[in-house]
């Protein structure tokens, strides 16, 4: 295993991101502040359309400006802010420190590069790893992410292997440089459900294995409770609430994460109607005043409409651990 | 074994291709008014002459007795001999392809030099110099006919700066100014298709991913992109190659080259049914031969329909 440097956190600050199309202005993200540590799985919840794909694409350097612009915010790696560095430094960092997994692994593998080139050639540039060597390497990875067929999977064209295949190749890819952080943007969304699990399992015991900390991006509660250590739930581009996932489950504060939980369905819901959430995640560029979320919650008021509320730390002063929601009337229940 | 039945299925396909051309050709050009025992003959001929003649060329008979020996000559290989000088078919085509090939060769070369490179310059760096000289580039190259264009080759290249020379088909330099003016309606063509496949290439996921890599932009577009865009490319030129082959009758008529397309025009003139006959059964299968070629090379590019 290569040196690692001494980066154990990845943290987002304050991230504020607008799109710019002529004269109009969409505000995709509205302030994100979260942070990341090694060994953990954070996950970053919401529908789409919240902005949680937009922040793993800042992380990685790959949102493109214009039209993308980033208005305030700082993304700290180690003792560098991301933001900061230039084009050339971004890329050494790409793959290296963090690395991405996505959606679907079929379009996101080149359909005419054998998979060991397409694993290789990440060893080969950002280790300076000798052909040959690279290969073993990419072996050694391919047993890790619990392939077999060694040489033989090397030399296959992705459209040769199994969805579930594919995408533990690009979970191969993404951690063969062995980063720090690893973004996995819905990984197991265009997976059948026994293969979700299985991908979940190996995220969970790779991120042990290689003390990796995981940026989780999904839009289904079920999957990261699965998997999470802390959970933040987004909402038009806004966290709007953030804590540990046992807390989270047990109480969640903010009106958006219990409509979500309730939208779930469960044992428990049989034979009841399924709530679903009225209304949808307004544009980028219409976003309500005072609190995006108030057109559709079920508790708003008149301040709801004029003014944001704050981030508050739910904590008791004697527990370690943060629970933080945006929310005028935290807490406060109401009947369906 | 996939590859051996790849090729058989080829094969056949190739046969019948050739015995659909060649009925279609053999009936087309008796369609066509005009007797060639007439052309041979001259006008003035005696009735007893011409029909001697018709005898010799063997249009005495109905069309179905000659269409059965045009069938049986083909398996055979044999295309007869010309109406006109009597020559054997396959040597007149023989003597005259090399020439042709030469061109053609010279032609797409040119041709693959200037577009690829400029196509994927011009989508690499959109709205750049290089992809508004290549818009123009390619506006020109489809607009300019090749006869004009080799026209002023040879005005400018071989009269007012003599480079060149005007006439002759004897070495590469007498080649130079036909391939050019055979050549830059192609790129045009190869550019703008290179271009598109190249912008598309660039915006499909797996792109995403190479960038999330940290690879440089050069092995993205390189590396990455330019192979998958290469697929649609190479097809494109193949064909275009072997449509360059069946002669360039313009080109080679307007500087004055001995290839096939002034051997089938004359033929075509001079209603001699045996070389027009020939010629096309002749296109018709290196052309498919050509797209024989393309195919396996696309396969090694594509991994999807690799064949074995």
């Amino acid at each position: 295993m290569p040196e690692k440097r001494a980066d154990s956190t990845l943290e987002i600050r304050d991230l504020n991101v607008s799109f710019i199309q002529g004269e109009k202005e969409a505000n995709a993200l509205r302030g994100i502040s979260l942070s990341l540590k090694r060994s953990e799985v954070h996950s970053l919840v919401g529908e789409s359309g919240s902005g949680k794909t937009v922040t793993s694409t800042c992380v990685m350097g790959l949102l493109p400006t214009p039209p993308a612009r980033i208005n305030t915010g700082e993304i700290i790696l180690g003792d560098q802010d991301l933001l900061l560095l230039g084009e050339k430094d971004r890329r050494e960092i790409r793959g290296k420190d963090i690395a991405m997994v996505f959606q679907e692994p079929a379009r996101y593998l080149n359909p005419t590069l054998k998979v060991g080139d397409q694993i290789t050639e990440m060893l080969i540039l950002h280790l300076g790893m000798e052909k040959s060597k690279a290969v073993d390497r990419a072996l050694e990875i391919l047993e890790l992410v619990g392939l077999k067929g060694g040489k033989r999977v090397l030399d296959s064209y992705p459209h040769e292997l199994s969805g579930g295949m594919k995408q533990r190749i690009m979970i191969a890819i993404a951690i063969s440089c062995n980063p720090s952080f690893l973004i996995a943007d819905e990984p197991t969304t265009a997976l059948d459900v026994t293969l979700q699990l299985q991908i979940l399992n190996l995220m969970l015991s790779l991120k042990n294995t290689l003390d990796m900390g995981i940026l989780f991006i999904s839009h289904d509660l079920r999957v990261v409770h699965d998997i999470s250590d802390w959970i933040s739930v987004i909402y038009a581009g806004r966290i709007v609430e953030s804590a540990s996932r046992e807390t989270l489950f047990a109480d969640p504060k903010h009106p958006y994460t219990k409509l979500l939980f309730e939208s779930i369905p469960d044992a428990d819901k049989r034979g009841k109607r399924l709530q679903t959430i009225p209304g949808k995640v307004p544009d980028a560029e219409n976003i309500p005043g005072g609190c995006a979320f108030h057109p559709r919650c079920p508790i708003a008021e008149e301040i709801c409409r004029t003014s944001q509320p704050e981030t508050k730390d739910l904590a008791i002063n004697n527990r370690a651990e943060s629970h933080t929601a945006a929310c005028h009337f935290i807490g406060k229940q109401w009947k369906n | 074994m996939e590859f051996f039945l790849f090729i058989l299925r080829r094969f056949l396909r190739l046969l019948l291709t050739i015995f659909i051309i060649s009925t279609i050709i053999f009936f087309v050009i008796r369609v066509i008014p005009g007797d060639p025992a007439l052309v041979v003959a001259g006008i003035d001929a005696l009735d007893e002459d011409i029909q001697a003649i018709r005898v010799r060329l063997g249009t005495d008979v109905p069309v179905s007795v000659q269409y059965g020996r045009w069938l049986a000559d083909i398996v055979r290989f044999d295309f007869g001999e010309s109406m006109i000088s009597g020559a054997s078919v396959n040597k007149l085509i023989m003597e005259r392809f090399p020439l042709t090939l030469a061109l053609a060769i010279l032609g797409i070369v040119l041709g693959i030099v200037v577009a690829i490179p400029l196509g994927v310059l011009s989508a690499v760096h959109r709205w750049s110099f290089w992809d508004y000289f290549g818009m123009v580039y390619s506006q020109m190259g489809m607009a300019i006919p090749s006869f004009w264009l080799g026209m002023i080759l040879l005005l400018v290249f071989a009269v007012k700066i003599p480079l060149f020379p005007l006439f002759g088909s004897d070495s590469l330099k007498n080649l130079i100014l036909p391939a050019i003016a055979l050549g830059f309606a192609r790129a045009a063509v190869i550019l703008r298709l290179t271009r598109a496949a190249m912008v598309e290439e660039l915006s499909r996921e797996y792109i995403i991913t190479a960038r999330a890599k940290g690879l440089t932009d050069r092995m993205i577009r390189y590396k990455h992109a330019l192979r998958n865009a290469m697929i649609a490319v190479v097809t494109v030129t193949g064909i275009q190659f072997g449509y360059m082959l069946g002669g360039a009758i313009i080109v080679e008529q307007v500087f004055s080259l001995p290839g096939l397309g002034r051997l089938f025009l004359y033929a075509i003139y001079q209603r001699d049914f045996p070389l027009i006959q020939g010629g096309v059964v002749f296109i018709a299968v290196i052309f498919s031969l050509v797209n024989f070629a393309v195919d396996i090379l696309y396969s090694l590019l594509n991994p999807k329909i690799r064949i074995s």
